[in-house]
């Protein structure tokens, strides 16, 4: 058994989304192993950015449920109760479970913890690097500065506050080796950097999973291989779970233990990146073959 | 019943005159993506070169006819007020197209300023009246307590308005210049690569959207028998209101919403209290902008993540 | 008509610049003919009538197309000079510059009192100095909206009126002293500004614009047919005149001069007014400066460069935009009830969309965010909308008909275009950061974007 039908973190069930008379998902379900680094593949217009949009809230989705899980992996017993009830969040000794299609978009990165990056990167240009990271953390700072009234009248527990997050801003900016530019603006960063301040900002939100929306696009082969050094050592050294959207084959098949396949908005395959690869499904939706085709390359695969 | 239909007949004609404004606001939004703010004083100009056409055609040179007049008053001011805008175009919105956003919109708040302020200096802070003209009118339901009538000059303006409006739906939709304008909304970057001069284009915009503010303007001399440097902004808004209840960038939309926010402001009128008629049509548009912001005819915006 | 002249070639295409001069003078002349070259007015019988001024006509078409020819020939004819760079005050040099323009403005009202006596400097205080100082403090709380938010409101005068009708009605119906009055002026419309943001915080752009500027044309049309509540166009007078502490500024005998030992003069209470605004402003800067720093400050400024991505880190969107609208109305409640208790007279007319404008112009020509750039725009606009009133030697030139102040709304119109064109971004358009590791380096003005709405 894999890790992500023994202990899942993410629940996808038949997720479907329309979009007028378009249906871009088509219910679908996987989920998403704890631990894991999952990846959501498929030919241009499968509908991965609609998924990643509806985990994180930005749409809405017609049909399904999502739920996340925070602590224990026996809360899962608990999620028919939790559908039932009308909460976007089911608690039970410490460990809750989260629904996810029942929350804002904001909700999910504030409560949930569930942070993304965006296919076009979206930092904020006119800031530094450093107050990328800072506008990360705003949630714990807004608690720290007493909704700013305390924080105008100088109290020392923000200051104190704020320079714990000014160090774990440091901490990411060694990780992503960008120490050096903490004082330039974000927008006058190398596009390889963005990519990976991006990544630095949303992990500030200490999330437990974290969605990249083709974080491996533009880059050069050397900037792809510190990228995957990256999020190997945000699964291990951080123990965040990563979902990730991917063109880049050797970046999918080599740091990822759990690959979802989709075309036009349905599964076709789910499994480890060696299964996925071997799947003749798999590689007529790559190569564009008509359905019947499928089975004689099945058979070709086969001998 | 009497009131109802007179007050149908008023407000048809009242709308006739906030959809031509109304229009120019459209298009331009269509194309360059600006509220044109200084677009209802274009109007007010336009409706001063209408009374000084008038005055130059009856008084210098002596011209009876009250028909010819309005037509010269109607060329002369489409002619003019094209120029206008053409001028405005190009001296404060085309040197800022491409830089921040919020520039042209403060630079066509300025222009507003100067538009009626340049009246106000040139031509004086007096309401400027003309002779009261085609004001006999027609009884269509004789009754001794309310008695409906159609005067000439609303058949007039519903006329103009009806003719001019079929011809520039033949310009927009029939003609290269129209097919040019269309796919410079579409897209402005492409259309440029196809060869079509965008900046002529966007100018010509501009020119369309000022003559048909002129027909407007000349209407409204024709109607009220008065201007003043002051009656910009009000109808400006009121006709960008129009604008965005039909669905702005759609052309019927400006004129189904024109004739909406005239009907809505003479029927307010009529049943509840003048006081509040601006109110209400502010309050129309703000409330069409929250709950309805892609209009009657326009195409809902989804937000690209 | 191209401004990009070739770089390499000095020489001047006679034909095609005579040309150009050609055409403007044709568009000069459709344009200008009817308004200046003809006049309209009415006769004895109040019939209008036709008069011409072709002299003038033709001195206005002279200058423009001489104007126009000599910038084709030495100006756009020349090779472009390298644009500077943006004007970016250091951080050194901002340390340095505050104390001592702060220390300006608390000398001001003393030195120009020393220097021309009671009846000459009352102009000075009054006129430019409190009416500056009020626009700057306008300039400031709009900036928090628009600089710091990014969301462009074209109704900010709306506040001012609450404040300032707050600060009347209250006043003179309870009884009710200015200091009391201050604190409550500005939460009722920062409650305002909450009630007017809540509808409108899921529109972008030009639209927020347009229903900002409708509610705020709201407000004041319902103050002015709303006669019982507000007396209408007739305005509020005879509003109490704040207090030094319970010291009222009269020639009775508890009065300030009596008590003081001063001889009675109106000076007193301008002087005393002229504190009152700068402390008000200062607190305004102050508040400014300090949520900057704060996290709600920093997520304004996330929030003008990306709305998305504030939303993927948990940022809640709504409050963080209503809190600024109600921060902002909250200093436009102050600087009203302040202006209520100054004029001792308001009226709708003062809050018209004409002051949005004028203040949306200040915090947009200073750049937007900056707070030094709101003072100098302040000073620019306002001191030189004052100064034309002193423009009586120009009646020398042009006649005794003449009237500067006439031209002066048509100057600004003119001004705020001009502006644009040279300065999209405004006079200061560097953006300082808010916390730094190593150096406080200023982020150029081209990276900073300008707001969704």
């Amino acid at each position: 058994m894999s890790r992500w039908q023994t202990q899942p973190l993410l629940e996808v069930e038949h997720l479907t989304m329309r979009f007028g008379g378009l249906v871009a998902i088509n219910d679908l379900s996987f989920t998403v192993g704890q631990g894991d680094i999952t990846a959501l593949i498929g030919p241009n217009g499968a509908g991965k950015t609609t998924v990643f949009n509806c985990i994180t809230g930005f749409y809405k989705p017609t049909e399904g449920r999502i739920a996340l899980r925070h602590g224990e992996q026996s809360i899962w017993q608990e999620l028919p109760r939790a559908t039932q009830a009308s909460g976007r969040k089911w608690a039970k000794g410490g460990s809750s479970l989260w629904l996810l299609e029942r929350m804002p978009d904001f909700e999910v990165s504030a409560h949930a913890k569930v942070a993304r990056t965006f296919q076009n990167i979206r930092l904020f240009q006119g800031m530094t690097v450093l107050e990328n990271l800072l506008v990360a953390q705003h949630n714990p700072l807004m608690l720290a500065s007493g909704w700013s009234v305390l924080g105008i009248l100088g109290f020392s527990g923000y200051k104190k506050s704020e320079k714990a997050s000014i160090e774990k801003a440091t901490y990411w900016l060694d990780k992503i080796g960008l120490i050096d530019r903490a004082d330039d603006p974000a927008g006058d960063l190398p596009y390889g950097a963005q990519r990976r301040l991006e990544i630095a900002r949303a992990m500030c939100t200490d999330p437990v999973l974290l969605c990249l929306d083709e974080p491996a696009a533009g880059l050069n082969p050397r900037e792809s291989l510190e990228l995957n050094t990256l999020l190997r050592s945000i699964r291990t050294d951080e123990g965040t779970s990563v979902l990730l959207i991917e063109h880049d084959m050797s970046v999918v098949m080599e740091i990822s233990d759990h690959v979802v396949v989709l075309d036009y908005g349905t599964k076709i395959s789910d499994g480890s990146p060696s299964e996925v690869k071997a799947d003749p499904k798999v590689i007529a939706a790559y190569l564009g073959v008509e359905d019947d085709e499928v089975e004689e390359i099945e058979a070709e695969v086969a001998s | 019943m009497e009131v109802f239909l007179q007050q149908l007949i008023n407000g048809i004609t009242l709308g006739s005159i906030y959809g031509l404004i109304a229009i120019g606001y459209t298009m331009v939004f269509g194309i360059i993506g600006m509220v044109n703010f200084a677009h209802g004083d274009v109007f007010m100009v336009s409706a001063f070169i209408a009374v000084i056409t008038f005055l130059i055609v009856t008084t210098w040179l002596g011209i009876g006819s009250i028909a010819l007049a309005l037509f010269i008053c109607l060329i002369a001011a489409m002619v003019l007020t094209s120029i206008w805008n053409w001028t405005i175009e190009r001296v404060a919105y085309r040197p800022l197209r491409g830089s921040f956003r919020l520039a042209p919109l403060i630079s066509a708040i300025g222009m507003s300023i100067f538009l009626s302020n340049f009246v106000q200096v040139a031509q004086g802070p007096r309401n400027k009246p003309v002779t009261p003209m085609l004001t006999d009118v027609i009884t269509l339901i004789r009754s001794d307590i309310y008695s409906v009538t159609i005067s000439y000059k609303q058949i007039m303006i519903w006329a103009v308005t009806a003719v001019l409006l079929m011809g520039f739906w033949y310009l927009v939709q029939k003609t290269p210049l129209g097919r040019a304008q269309r796919a410079c909304e579409q897209d402005r970057k492409m259309a440029s690569l196809l060869g079509i001069d965008v900046d002529r284009t966007i100018s010509l915009t501009f020119v369309m959207g000022a003559a048909l503010a002129a027909v407007a303007g000349v209407m409204y001399m024709v109607y009220y028998g008065v201007v003043s440097f002051s009656d910009g902004f009000t109808p400006g808004v009121k006709a960008f209101t129009a604008a965005v209840l039909g669905g702005i960038g759609s052309l019927p939309g400006a004129v189904i919403g024109g004739l909406l926010i005239g009907l809505i402001e003479v029927f307010w009128s009529a049943y509840f209290t003048i006081d509040y008629k601006d109110v209400a049509a502010f309050s129309i548009l703000v409330v069409v902008l929250i709950f309805m912001p892609q209009g009657i005819l326009g195409k809902p915006e989804v937000e690209k993540v | 008509m191209s401004h990009d002249a070739p770089a390499a070639a000095p020489s001047i295409d006679w034909s095609r610049t005579l040309k150009d001069a050609v055409i403007t003078g044709l568009i000069a002349t459709a344009i200008l003919g009817p308004f200046i070259g003809l006049v309209t007015v009415q006769d004895m019988e109040h019939r209008l009538i036709l008069q011409t001024r072709w002299p003038l006509f033709l001195a206005l078409l002279a200058i423009l197309v001489v104007g126009r020819l000599l910038l084709q020939i030495f100006v756009w004819g020349r090779p472009a000079k390298p644009k500077r760079a943006p004007l970016a005050l250091p951080p050194s040099v901002e340390r340095i510059a505050a104390p001592f323009f702060i220390g300006l403005l608390f000398v001001f009202p003393i030195s120009v009192l020393f220097a021309l006596g009671p009846q000459g400097s009352i102009k000075w205080i009054d006129n430019y100095g409190i009416q500056i100082l009020i626009y700057i403090m306008l300039g400031w709380g709009l900036n928090i909206v628009v600089g710091l938010a990014g969301l462009l409101d074209l109704g900010y005068v709306a506040f001012y009126a609450v404040g300032a009708y707050s600060y009347a009605l209250l006043a003179k119906t309870f009884g009710l002293s200015f200091w009391v009055l201050l604190p409550l002026a500005g939460i009722l419309a920062s409650f305002w500004g909450i009630i007017l943001g809540f509808p409108v915080l899921r529109l972008r752009g030009d639209y927020l614009a347009i229903v900002t500027l409708a509610f705020g044309e709201i407000i004041r049309l319902i103050l002015i047919n709303w006669v019982d509540f507000t007396s209408g166009y007739a305005g509020i007078s005879g509003i109490p005149r704040p207090t030094l502490f319970g010291i009222p500024f009269n020639a009775s005998d508890n009065g300030f001069a009596a008590t003081f030992g001063l001889e009675f003069s109106p000076i007193h209470r301008t002087i005393f007014l002229y504190y009152l605004i700068l402390a008000l402003a200062l607190l305004t800067a102050f508040v400014t400066t300090k949520l900057r720093r704060l996290p709600i400050g920093r997520a304004w400024e996330a929030l003008r460069e990306d709305e998305i991505a504030c939303r993927s880190l948990g940022i809640n969107t709504t409050t963080t935009k209503l809190t600024a609208f109600a921060t902002g109305a909250m200093f436009a409640g102050f600087a009203g009830s302040f202006f209520a208790a100054r004029q001792g007279f308001i009226s709708p007319e003062s809050f018209t969309f004409m002051e949005s404008a004028n203040i949306l112009a200040i915090v947009v020509l200073g750049g937007m965010g900056s707070l030094w750039g709101v003072v100098i725009a302040a000073v620019a606009l306002v001191g030189g909308f004052e100064l034309m009133r002193e423009m009586d030697f120009l009646k020398l030139i042009f006649g005794t008909d003449f009237d500067p102040t006439q031209y002066r709304t048509l100057l600004f119109g003119a001004a705020m275009v001009g502006i644009m064109l040279w300065k999209p971004r405004g006079l200061i358009s560097t953006r300082e950061p808010t916390a730094f590791l190593k150096e406080r380096k200023a982020v150029s003005g081209s990276l900073v974007t300008e707001g969704h709405g």
